[in-house]
C-alpha cells in the first residue's frame, strides 16, 4: 500500500538534536502523554503519526514549551536540544521558541498584512539590519513558503483575507522566517489542496537540509512521503518508533499495523 | 450497514409534499412569527417611551436657549452726561432721558401707551444704572447713537415663553397687568422679542434671585476638568490591570476573589464613592472641597470597574490562536500583549471607556457628597490647575440645583441643562461608534 518511493530514502544516522527521556504530560489529571523515549535527529524529517487525541500535539507542543501557556498542564521528564534541557530553571522559553518555530493546527495569520506577518519574527529578533534586508527576508520566506507568486502583488493585504491554504503557508513562511534549527509542524497540509499540498511537502523535504523538522500528520502517504523517521502513538504512549520505511513496511507493534492499515484510528 | 439492520426497517415516514406546510412545520411557523411578533413589539414600546422622552425634554427645555431681549437705540449728548453728573441722583436723570427716547420712538411707530419709570424698571431692570455705567467706561460714545441690547426681566421673559399669563397675574412689586400692555406695544414696535440666549451655554449659574443670567458654562468646565481626571486616572489603571489579571495573573483563589470583588465594586451604589470620596479625599486628605479634583477622583473609582469588566471581556475575545502566533515566533508574553492582542482589543477598551465615562459624566449623587451641589460657580476659572481645584459645579449636579429652586424659570433652564448634557452623552457615544469601526479589523 505504501510502497512506493521509501525503497531508496536515505536512512543516514544524524547527530541528535532533541532528546526526550521519561516524559509525562498532565492536564490537570488527565494523563496525555505516558513516559515517552524518543530521540529526533537532526537535518531529519520526523513525523508523527497516531489516531485522533492520542497526544501528538501534545507531545509536539513540549518541545518548544507551548504547553506552558496552558495552566493546568504540567511536563515530567526530560527533553534536551542539543545536550541541553529546555526544562530547565535557567532556559527563556522566548529564546527558545525562536530556535523551535511553530506552525499551528489551525492557520494562525496575524490580523495584519501580509508583509507584517512575515516580518514580526525577524523584527522582534533583530534579524534585519536595514529594510531592504527586511524585504529580502519577506521574500525568501514567502518564496520558500511556496506562496510568493500569490501574495507577490499584495503585501500590503491582510493576511487574514487569504484562503485557509494560503494562510497555512503563510504561517509556514512566518515560521522559517526566523531562521529556526528546529521547526514542528502540527498538520500543516490539513487545510490544504494537493497542489499546495506537494508544494509544503517539496519545502518540508528543502527543509531537511538545514533544519531538523517534525511533522504531525493524519495522513499516512504524506507521512510515508516526506519523513524519514516515523513515530506512532497511540492514547498517550509512544508504541513504535524508528525509520520510516520499516514501520510502514515492517511494523513491529501490532496495534501499529492496525492503525497503518486502518484498522484502528 | 449489518444485515440486522435490513432484516427490520425502520418505519419511514409518510410521505408529504413539499409545497403544503405540514402540521409541526405549521406550529413551528407560528410559534416563529408570535416570537417576532413580541419581539418587534417590545422594541416599538422602547421606541415610544424614548419619543416621548425626546419630546417632552426637548419641549421643556428649549425656551431655555431664548431669552427675551430690548433692542433700543440710544442717543446721549455731551450735554445731557454733563448734566446728570451733576444731579444728586444721577441713574434717575439717566432712566429720564431713556424714558423720553423710547416715548418718541413709540410715538413715531404710533403705538399709544403711557408708562412710568417704576415700570421700565419692572420689564427691563435698572436701566439707569446700567446707561451711567456703559457712558463713564465708553465717554467716546456720547453724542452717537448706540444699539443697547438689554435683558427683559424673567417675568416679562416668562411672559414671552408662557409661563406668566394674563388670566393668571396678580399685580405685584414685579409685574403688573399695565406692565403686560406695556410689553405687548413694545413688542409691536420691534423693540422687545426673544433671541437665541448665548448666556445660557456660555455663562455661569446666577444668584436665586436672577434666573434669566444662569448659564451652564461654567458647570460644563468643571465636568470637563472632572472628566480630564477620570480619563486620565481610569484607562491606564483600569487597562493596565485587566491586562494584568487576564494575561499575566495566575488562576488561583486570589485572583478569583479580586475577580469576584470588581465585580461587586462595579454594583456598589455610586452614592456610597461619594461618602468615601468625602472621607478620603477631603476629610483626610484635606483636598479642597466642591473640586473637580476630587469629583473626577470619586468618579475614577466609579468607572474603574466598568472599564476593567469591558476591558477584560474584550481581551478574553481575541482569538488565543493569536497568542500562540506571537509566542511561536519568538515573541515574549509583553510583546504577545502588547503587539496583537492589545491593539485588537482596543475597539472593545475604547467602547467601554468611553460608556464609563458618560456614566461618570451623568452621575449626580457622588457630587452630592463632595459639595459639588448647591454651590453657585460665579465664574470660569482662571487658569488650568484652578480648573481642577477651584470650587466649581458639573452639569448633572448644576441641573440638580436648577430643578431644587421655587422660581418656575429655574426649573425650565434645569431642562435646558438636561439638553446640553445629553448633546454631549450623544456626542461620547457616536465617538465610541466612530472609533469601533475604525479600529475595528475585520477576520
Ligand atoms: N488544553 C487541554 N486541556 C485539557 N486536556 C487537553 C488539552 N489539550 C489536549 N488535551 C487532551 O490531551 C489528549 C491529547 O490531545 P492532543 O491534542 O495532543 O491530541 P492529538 O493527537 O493532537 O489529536 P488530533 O490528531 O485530533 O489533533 C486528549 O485526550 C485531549 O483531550
Ligand atoms: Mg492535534
Amino acid at each position: 500500500m505504501y510502497d512506493a518511493p521509501h525503497t531508496e530514502r536515505d536512512v543516514d544516522q544524524q547527530d541528535i538534536k532533541i532528546s526526550a527521556r521519561k516524559v509525562q504530560v498532565y492536564y490537570g489529571t488527565t494523563h496525555a502523554i505516558k513516559d515517552v523515549d524518543c530521540d529526533i535527529e537532526d537535518k531529519t524529517v520526523t513525523a508523527f503519526i497516531g489516531p485522533s487525541g492520542c497526544g501528538k500535539s501534545t507531545f509536539l507542543r513540549c518541545l518548544n514549551r507551548m504547553n506552558d501557556t496552558i495552566d493546568v498542564c504540567r511536563v515530567e521528564g526530560d527533553i534536551s536540544i542539543d545536550g541541553e534541557d529546555i526544562y530547565d530553571k535557567r532556559v527563556d522559553p522566548v529564546q527558545l521558541r525562536a530556535k523551535v518555530g511553530m506552525v499551528f493546527q489551525k492557520p494562525n495569520p496575524f490580523p495584519k498584512s501580509i508583509y507584517d506577518n512575515i516580518a514580526y519574527g525577524p523584527r522582534i529578533h533583530g534579524l534585519a539590519k536595514s529594510k531592504a534586508d527586511l524585504d529580502e527576508i519577506v521574500e525568501k520566506s514567502l518564496r520558500r513558503g511556496a506562496i510568493w507568486d500569490e501574495v507577490k502583488d499584495r503585501l500590503d493585504a491582510p493576511g487574514t483575507g487569504l484562503s485557509g491554504g494560503q494562510q497555512q503557508r503563510l504561517c509556514i513562511a512566518r515560521a522559517i522566517a526566523t531562521e529556526p534549527e528546529v521547526l514542528l509542524m502540527d498538520e500543516p497540509c490539513s487545510a490544504l489542496d494537493p497542489i499546495a499540498t506537494s508544494q509544503v511537502e517539496e519545502l518540508i523535504d528543502e527543509l531537511r537540509q538545514d533544519y531538523s523538522v517534525v511533522i504531525v500528520t493524519h495522513s499516512m502517504q504524506q507521512a510515508a512521503r516526506v519523513s524519514q523517521k516515523t513515530a506512532f502513538f497511540h492514547l498517550g504512549n509512544l508504541v513504535e518508533f524508528g525509520d520510516t520505511g520499516k514501520i510502514f513496511t515492517n511494523p513491529v507493534d501490532s496495534r501499529t499495523e492496525s492503525y497503518i492499515t486502518g484498522r484502528i484510528g | 450497514m449489518t444485515d440486522a439492520s435490513m432484516d427490520t426497517p425502520r418505519p419511514r415516514r409518510a410521505k408529504t409534499s413539499l409545497v403544503s406546510e405540514d402540521a409541526r412545520t405549521k406550529k413551528r411557523n407560528a410559534a416563529e412569527k408570535r416570537f417576532q411578533a413580541y419581539g418587534i413589539a417590545a422594541i416599538a414600546t422602547g421606541l415610544f417611551f424614548l419619543a416621548v422622552l425626546a419630546f417632552s425634554i426637548v419641549r421643556s427645555g428649549l425656551p431655555a436657549f431664548t431669552t427675551t431681549v430690548v433692542d433700543v437705540n440710544f442717543t446721549l449728548t455731551q450735554e445731557q452726561f454733563d448734566e446728570a453728573e451733576g444731579q444728586l441722583f444721577k441713574t434717575k436723570a439717566y432712566s429720564g432721558y431713556f424714558i423720553t427716547a423710547l416715548q418718541k420712538k413709540l410715538e413715531a411707530e404710533n403705538v399709544q401707551v403711557a408708562f412710568d419709570e417704576a415700570a421700565i424698571e419692572r420689564i427691563m431692570g435698572k436701566i439707569g444704572g446700567t446707561l451711567r455705567e456703559y457712558y463713564t467706561a465708553n465717554p467716546d460714545q456720547l453724542g452717537q447713537e448706540v444699539a443697547f441690547k438689554l435683558n427683559a426681566s424673567s417675568r416679562v421673559d416668562g411672559y414671552f415663553k408662557g409661563r406668566v399669563q394674563r388670566e393668571t397675574l396678580q399685580d405685584s412689586r414685579f409685574l403688573t397687568l399695565a406692565d403686560l400692555d406695556l410689553v405687548d406695544a413694545l413688542a409691536e414696535a420691534g423693540i422687545v422679542h426673544s433671541a437665541f440666549d448665548w448666556g445660557f451655554i456660555t455663562g455661569a449659574d446666577s444668584g436665586v434671585d436672577n434666573p434669566g443670567g444662569a448659564g451652564i458654562g461654567a458647570s460644563v468646565v468643571g465636568s470637563f476638568f472632572m472628566m480630564l481626571v477620570v480619563l486620565f486616572l481610569s484607562l491606564p489603571i483600569g487597562v493596565a490591570a485587566s491586562i494584568y489579571l487576564e494575561e499575566f495573573a495566575p488562576q488561583n483563589r486570589w485572583t478569583d476573589m479580586i475577580e469576584v470583588n470588581i465585580s461587586n465594586l462595579a454594583a456598589v451604589p455610586s452614592i456610597v464613592f461619594g461618602i468615601l470620596g468625602l472621607a478620603v479625599f477631603i476629610q483626610f486628605m484635606h483636598l479642597p472641597q466642591s473640586a473637580p479634583l476630587v469629583g473626577g477622583l470619586v468618579l475614577t473609582l466609579m468607572t474603574l470597574p466598568t472599564i476593567i469588566i469591558s476591558t477584560r471581556a474584550s481581551l478574553k475575545a481575541v482569538p488565543p490562536s493569536i497568542r500562540d502566533a506571537a509566542l511561536g515566533v519568538g515573541a515574549s508574553k509583553m510583546q504577545s500583549v502588547f503587539h496583537h492582542v492589545l491593539p485588537l482589543a482596543m475597539p472593545g477598551i475604547l467602547t467601554g471607556t468611553i460608556i464609563g465615562l458618560a456614566q461618570a459624566l451623568g452621575e449626580t449623587a457622588p457630587l452630592l457628597l463632595i459639595g459639588m451641589v448647591g454651590f453657585v460657580a460665579r465664574g470660569y476659572p482662571d487658569g488650568f490647575i484652578s480648573g481642577f481645584t477651584d470650587p466649581n459645579s458639573a452639569m448633572p449636579a448644576q441641573i440638580y440645583t436648577w430643578a431644587a429652586r421655587a422660581d418656575q424659570a429655574f426649573y425650565e433652564k434645569a431642562w435646558g441643562g438636561i439638553i446640553i448634557l445629553l448633546i454631549f452623552l450623544l456626542t461620547m457615544n457616536i465617538i465610541a461608534i466612530i472609533l469601533r469601526r475604525r479600529f475595528e479589523r475585520r477576520w
